[in-house]
Order: C-alpha cells, then structure tokens, then sequence
C-alpha cells in the first residue's frame, strides 16, 4: 500500500532525527572551526585564523597522516592482494583459519596490538622512533579491509574460470595474474584502497601509543588540540581533517559497497 | 466435512493499477466470481493476473474509480487483515522461526482462539492434508510438496471466505506439480469454496478452472469456461496461448477453402480471403488419394502415445497429431483431411 | 601440482612475514611480559582480583551492554523502515547516517563536547526550554551519548542489509492471517533480522569494550577497561600489569566476536 500513514511520518521523523544527531555537531564543529568566537557565534563574523593556526602549528601532522595512509595503501597492496588470490584459489581448512588469523588486528582492541609491538620492539629504538612503527600498525589494521574486498571481488568475477581460460590459451602466470586477474579485480581494489586510505588517516587508538612528539599523525594532533587549545583552533583543525575525509567516505559509498565493509571500522 | 461458512460472492468494478514509478499493471477490469466458484486468471508474467489477485486479497489498492465488492459489500479500503482471505503464494512464505503446527495455528492464535479448540482445528487440517506425521517439523525441513501441503493448511485453518492462489505449483517438478493438481482440485471442489487461482500453465487452467480468465498486457482478453476458450478463442492471443493452433491462409470461392495445397469444402464459409484456425487434433492423416491437403512431412516427434508431425503444406506449416502406429521419415508425402466445422475464423483478424 | 602449490607458497609469504613478525611474535610476547611481573601470572587473574581494575570492567561492561541495546533499537527501527521506504532524499539520508564511520574516536569526542559540553547546543536547548543548561558531556552520559554516535552507522548497515533480504511474502502471508503491523514486527521482521542483529550486536559491545580514543578525549574520572590499562602502562609504568590487561581484553573482544559468528553463522563473515 502506498499510503502514507501516521506511522510512517512517525518513523521518518525519528529517523531524521537520529540523523540530525550525526550530523549536527559536524556541521557546528565545522562552523566553529570558520568563526571568529564560538561563544559570540556567528554574529562575530567568520575568518580563517583559526585555520591558519592549525596549518602553522600542525601542517607536520597533515603530511605526516597523508603519508603513512598513502604507504599504507602501498603494503597492502602488496601483501594484500597476492594474499587475496592465494585465500580465494584455495579454499581449504588452512585457507580459512589463515583469514581468521587476518582480522585478529581488528578483532582486538588497538591499545592491545601496540602495546604488543611496543613491549617487543622497544629496543630497537631506531625504530620505535620512526614513522615505520607506526605504519606497521597501520598496515596490520587494514590489511583484513583490503584481503576481503578483492577477495569478494575475485568471488564475484568467477576467477578459476577466467584462469583456465587464459591459460588454455598459452598464458602463463604471470600472464594471467597481471593481465586477467588484476584488471578484473579493479573495482574490489579500488573499494579496499579507499578503506585503506580513510581508516588509515583516521586511526587514533593505535597511533596514540605507538607515536613520538616527532611523530605525530592527525589525529594525535588532534587530541592535542582538543586538550590544550581553544575551542575555534580545535574546530578549524576538524574542519582540516573532515575537508580530507568527507571525500574518501563519499568514495566509499560510491564504490565499494558498504554493506559488506562497513560494520567493522574505525575504532573510537 | 463442510467448514466453510458462506461461499463468498467477489465483484471487481472497473480496478486498474497503475504503479508508482507509471507502470501501467492493469487496464480497469470488471470480474464476476459466483459464490463457490473457481475462476483462474490465466495468462504471461506480466501480464496483470498477480495485479488482480493481489487487489482482490487487500495488498494492493486499484486506482480511483474502482471497487472490490465481497457479497455487495464495497471492502475496496479494508486492508488485508480485516478481509479474511486465505492466500497462498507460490513460495509458499511459510514462517521459517514456528513448526508446521506453529504456523498452522498462527491465524487462529492472531483470533484469539483458546487453546483447546486451536489444537483441534490444527489437527483437523493436518488430517485434511494428510501431512500429520510432519507435526512438529521446522520449516526447512520439509520438501517442496510438503510445503505446499502445509501452506494450504495454514489459510483453510482459519476458514476464510475464499482463498487466493498465486502459481502454488509452479515452484514445483512436473509429477508432483500433476499429482498436487488433482489434489487441489479435489480440495476445493469438497470444501465448496470460492477461488481465484493463478497460473501461467494453460493445462492447470483447464484442469481446474470452472471458468478462466485470460489475460494480456493488463487486459482481459477472453473470459470461459475452458471449452470455450479452447474450441472458440476471441482472439489471435488467446489462440496461441492456449494448446497449439494451426493457421491456413487461403481465400473462399464457390463454398470451398482454397489453399495452395488443396482445398476443403465448407458451405457456411464467409467470403474472400481469409486465414483459418484449427486445432491439430482436428486434423487426420487420409489414405492416398484420398484427404483435402497435399503436404510432405518435414518433422515428426514421437511423443510415445502420439506423433506429432510438421507437415509443409505447400509452403504452409501445418501441425497433425496421429496415432497411427508408422515411422515417418522427412520428406514422406501425406494427405491430410479436416473437417469444416473444426475451421476458426476470428472476429478481429484480417 | 607441486609447482602450483609453491608458486602459491610464496604469494602467500611476504604477507605471512610481516605478520608473524609484528603481529604473532608481539602478542606472544605480550603474553610473556603479563606474566613476568611482580605478581607474576597471577597478573591475568588481577583484572577480577584487584578492586580498581574490577570496577573499570563491570563499569565497562555494563556501558557497552547498554550501547550496544540502544543502538540495537535505534538502528533496526530505522534501518527497517529506510529499507522498506523509498522518498526523496533517501540516499542522502542513508548518506548522512552512514558518513561517521571512519571518525576516529577523538573526533567523536569532540562531536559529543559540541552536543553536550560547557557550550553544546544540547545544554542550549535545554536552556531556552526549561532555563537550565544541560551539561552531559564529561559524564558517563557523555560516553554512552558518544558511543551511540560511533556505533549507528555501523549497525545500521548491518540492519539494512538484512532487511533487504526479508522476504515481504512472510509479511504478507501473516496479514493475511489477520496480523496487524505490530504483531507481524514481533512475529516475523524480527525474528527474520535476528541473525544480523545478532553479529550486529557483539560487533557493537566488542567495539565499545576496547574503545579508547572517545573516552580519552572526554576524559575526567571516567573509569572505562582502555583508559584505566593506558593509565597503567603511562603513569604507574606497571608494564606487565598493562600487558594482562590488554591481552585478557583482546581475549575477551576476540570470544565475543568467535562466539556471534558461530550463533548468527554467515551473517558475521562479511560483517565481524
């Protein structure tokens, strides 16, 4: 029945507002981050010192974040894809116990695997002083987000039968593998890049502990400023990381299919 | 055992359906159910049966202008809850989290109806079905046959006015699907109930079907009983729908069909150039010499108690169906003989 | 063939490497500096033993719990109801609803000043409706308001999805035996979504437990399991007792996620 009855403005509008929730203190935090005083609101005018304060104080951290997601996404690529084809050919006992072992980084609080890389490799303080240890982290946490989706993907082109395919044409592996695997796994790679990017420069719980003042990432910095700076500055330097985010998350939804990805992700 | 209270009169006035995103279902329609009737709606997918038996059950409401009337009374607004209809659907939407008892008595327990009576009723209908041994199954348990068994049971258990089928079988193999049919149609000829049965399969239409509705495209085109629709058909579509039809092209002069292959006497026969239908049952292989038609085989198919030939008729197809007990290999020459009063003409053909 | 096998071996190894490096080798270790402290192995049993560490579990738990509930009903009745109802701006609001996924716990926080802190629009509200400023953010209030924030998107696609896949001919077979909509909400669309909101849920409660960032930002004497295993590895230094800790927590979050996906079966392999 297409009418719309009592009960369904009822619902859109508890919708709208668990919705208004969300969004909210986004949109304030946002706003906050352009005006001149929060506490006089927008009557005193809107400005980009806040903002300008955050690039002086904290640009470090922006490039440092962008880095790390960016060689992120270059080692699970890596590891993660050849991985995904091995874990999608066999499908085996080990095959699964293999995948299991692959999310335990998830599974487990952040706090839990940098202690434990901490309490391991403490010694060698070239690097625990490096941005590496925290890449490590990094790469331990996403690398399950970038297994999954190409081997979704590999599920979903039928990969055995393209292979045999090729190879009953003479294609050799590497062949087969860069040539009729990869392409058509385009679209699983691009949905795990992107996760692997957002929740990279988005990953705190881990970095917090794994981090040095020298080596700080967005949102360590942002923990900072939360703490010991102004409202506005705090805002402005939000606004900097939403401005970074918003668009991978868009991406997200455009090309992965969140559905299947989105119910484990970044840890608060 | 009579259960039912009242066989239910239903009348649809003029109910179209147009969907949200324009799709035109259903063309207004207007449809007589006599009390205790079984009316099939017979016809393609998409072609508005589903439409009108989920408009008569309460799911979906017709365009403005049109009305559902149950016994005169106009329910065209009550949603299906207060209708008092038993549905049952093709994947059978059995509730996978109750045993078969469960979801047997679950419209007596939405009634209200004390145990001890809900309990006799439930058994009532698991003797009824014969599935008494499947009692306290869980849903995924059961086959496909039995699942249909189950469903039925679940809408008589709480003794509708009428019951709506939409394509129960067709999810079914084909010896189940003939062996459910003789079932059904024992079932609802005994409980005297009025039905509205879906199908796509023009042999179950026939089978059950005290009159059939056919339908195209969101319109009626034909409404019968199935004698009529197979030995009259109103038009082209109802025609190929229902069985096979041959169609000889020809003109009439001096009280004979005349065709390339040869011609058939027929004194009722209109004038000028026409295209004739007949049923391939109508048509007998003849002795040589004698027959109307001269034609050579260019097919034949053993169908075990028949044979069904492909004879080109002088450029012509025309399908014969024969008993007799020979091997025809392609190319054969036959004579073929049909009587004139086995001859079709339709009214809107040209 | 022997060759096929090895060829995947070695895909497999760059992988394997780094994780058995950074990965299995610290945890085992982990393992070993939890119980090579003052108290020895008896650390492990300190979560339940010593008073402090007690107290941050059950409070703890019963947060989690009581997020994880919440969020369960928010996010089935609108997840139920955005699979079932198609309107303008419904992608958008799917959008919305979805966009916090990948805030980071500190960010979260900060939402939650925005809301409920010395000068959140919440306390605005509650000024100009009843002349009082309502101030939750630095509470436990804050921290359930925070977690809810960070747990809807998530369940809510879980719960959209499953829904998706409910079939409406149950729903109506049950109306047309008489059921009205409430009765076919308790007898068939939530049974039907039980899987899901079951790997749902433990998704939610393990996320709350090992929670961290949200809770540093708001932070003032709350006492929940991540915070008070921080507070132990920075202030007192007590690494081995930091160690159990984290490892009996990871083994708890762990078992709670293994036990969903062996209840809701394949619901969770996409989603835990």
């Amino acid at each position: 029945m297409t009418r719309r009855g009592p009960a369904f403005w009822c619902l859109l509008g508890f919708t709208l507002c668990v919705c208004a929730f969300l969004i909210v203190p986004v949109g304030m935090s946002m706003l906050a981050g352009v005006t001149v005083n929060y506490q006089a609101g927008i009557e005193s005018g809107f400005t980009l010192r806040w903002v300008g304060q955050v690039w002086d104080g904290y640009s470090d951290t922006i490039f440092r974040s962008i880095g790390i997601a960016l060689a992120c996404l270059a080692c699970t690529l890596v590891l993660g894809v050849p991985a995904a084809y091995v874990l999608a050919r066999k499908q085996s006992g080990l095959a699964r116990a293999i995948e299991e072992l692959l999310v335990m980084p998830v599974a487990i609080p952040g706090l839990a695997t940098a202690l434990a890389l901490i309490v391991t490799y403490n010694t060698l303080g070239n690097f625990r002083t490096s941005w590496t240890f925290i890449l490590v982290g990094h790469v331990l946490f996403t690398l399950p987000f970038m297994v999954r989706s190409v081997i979704a993907v590999m599920g979903a082109i039928d990969m055995k039968t393209l292979e045999e395919g090729a190879a009953s044409l003479g294609a050799g592996f590497a062949q087969r593998f860069f040539g009729v695997v990869l392409p058509n796994c385009r679209s699983g790679i691009l949905a795990g890049s992107l996760m692997v990017v957002t929740l990279s420069m988005g990953e705190f719980n881990m970095t917090w502990l794994l981090h040095t003042p020298l080596t700080k990432t967005l949102p360590v910095g942002l923990a900072d400023a939360y703490a010991s700076l102004r409202l506005e500055v705090g805002s402005a330097y939000t606004l900097v990381f939403f401005v970074m985010i918003v668009p991978l998350l868009i991406g997200i939804q455009v090309f992965a299919r969140p559905v299947e990805l989105g119910a484990r992700t970044a840890r608060p | 055992m009579s259960m039912v209270m009242t066989p239910l009169a239903i009348r649809l006035e003029s109910c179209g359906k147009t969907f949200a995103d324009a799709t035109r279902a259903l063309d207004p329609l207007d449809l007589e159910v006599r009390a205790g009737e079984t009316v099939v709606l017979l016809g393609p997918s998409g072609c508005g049966k589903t439409t009108t038996l989920r408009i008569i059950a309460g799911l979906e409401e017709p365009d403005p202008g049109g009305r559902v009337l149950f016994d005169g009374e106009d329910v065209t607004l009550q949603p299906i809850e207060k209708r008092n209809v038993g549905l049952v659907f093709q994947s059978y939407a059995l509730f996978p989290n109750m045993d078969v008892r469960g979801n047997i008595a679950y419209g007596l327990r939405i009634r209200g109806i004390g145990n001890a009576e809900r309990e006799t009723r439930v058994d009532e209908m698991l003797a009824m079905m014969r599935i008494e041994a499947l009692a306290e199954r869980r849903i995924d348990q059961l086959s496909g046959g039995q699942r249909q068994r189950v469903a039925l049971a679940r809408a008589l258990a709480v003794r509708p006015r009428a019951l709506l089928l939409d394509e129960p079988l067709t999810a079914l193999d084909a010896k189940l699907r003939d062996m459910l049919r003789v079932e059904i149609d024992a079932l609802l000829r005994g409980l005297g109930i009025t039905s509205i049965y879906v199908t796509h399969d023009q042999a179950e239409a026939m089978a059950l079907g005290d009159r059939i509705v056919v339908m195209d495209h969101g319109k009626v085109a034909q409404i019968g009983t199935p004698r009529e629709i197979y030995h009259a058909p109103a038009s082209r579509f109802v025609a190929d729908f229902i069985g096979t039809m041959n169609r000889l092209d020809g003109a009439v002069d001096g009280g004979r069909f005349v065709t390339a292959a040869g011609a058939i006497p027929w004194a009722a026969a209109p004038a000028g150039a026409l295209c004739v239908l007949f049923r391939p049952e109508s048509v007998r292989l003849a002795d040589t010499g004698a027959g109307q038609l001269a034609g050579s085989v260019s097919a034949a198919f053993f169908l075990g108690d028949r044979t069904r030939l492909f004879v080109d008729c002088a450029g012509q197809q025309v399908i014969a169906e024969t008993s007799v007990r020979r091997e025809f290999a392609p190319g054969t020459q036959v004579r073929l003989a049909i009587d004139s009063d086995a001859l079709l003409t339709l009214r809107d053909e040209p | 063939m022997a060759r096929r096998e090895r060829l995947l071996y070695l895909l497999m190894l760059p992988a394997g490497i780094v994780f058995a490096a950074f990965f299995l080798v610290p945890l085992g270790q982990l393992f070993l500096i939890g119980g090579g402290g003052k108290e020895g192995w008896a650390a492990y049993g300190a979560i339940v033993t010593n008073r402090n560490y007690f107290n941050s579990l059950v409070s703890t738990t019963l947060l989690s719990t009581g997020v994880t509930v919440a969020t369960l009903a928010i996010s089935g009745v609108s997840g139920v109801f955005l699979t079932r109802n198609r309107f303008r701006g419904h992608a958008a609001l799917v959008a919305m609803l979805t966009l916090p996924l990948a805030f980071p716990g500190v960010v979260i926080g900060f939402m939650v000043i925005m809301l409920g802190g010395r000068q959140g629009v919440i306390g605005d509200i509650a000024h100009w409706l009843t002349g009082e400023r309502l101030v939750f953010a630095y509470s436990m209030a804050g921290l359930f308001v925070g977690y809810i924030y960070f747990s809807i998107p998530r369940t809510i696609l879980t719960v959209m999805a499953a829904a998706e896949k409910l079939d409406p001919k149950v729903e109506e077979a049950a109306r047309s035996l008489g059921a009205g909509p409430l009765r076919v909400v308790k007898d068939v669309i939530v049974p039907g979504l039980k899987p899901a909101l079951l790997s749902a849920g433990a998704i939610c409660f393990a996320t709350s437990m090992g929670a961290f960032g949200t809770a540093f930002t708001l932070a003032t004497r709350i006492n929940v399991l991540p915070v008070t295993i921080y507070g132990v590895f920075t202030d007192q230094a007590n690494i081995a007792a930091a160690a159990a800790l984290s490892f009996v927590l990871g083994v708890l979050t762990w078992a709670v996620l293994a036990i969903a996906r062996t209840a809701a079966g394949s619901t969770v392999a996409a989603a835990g």
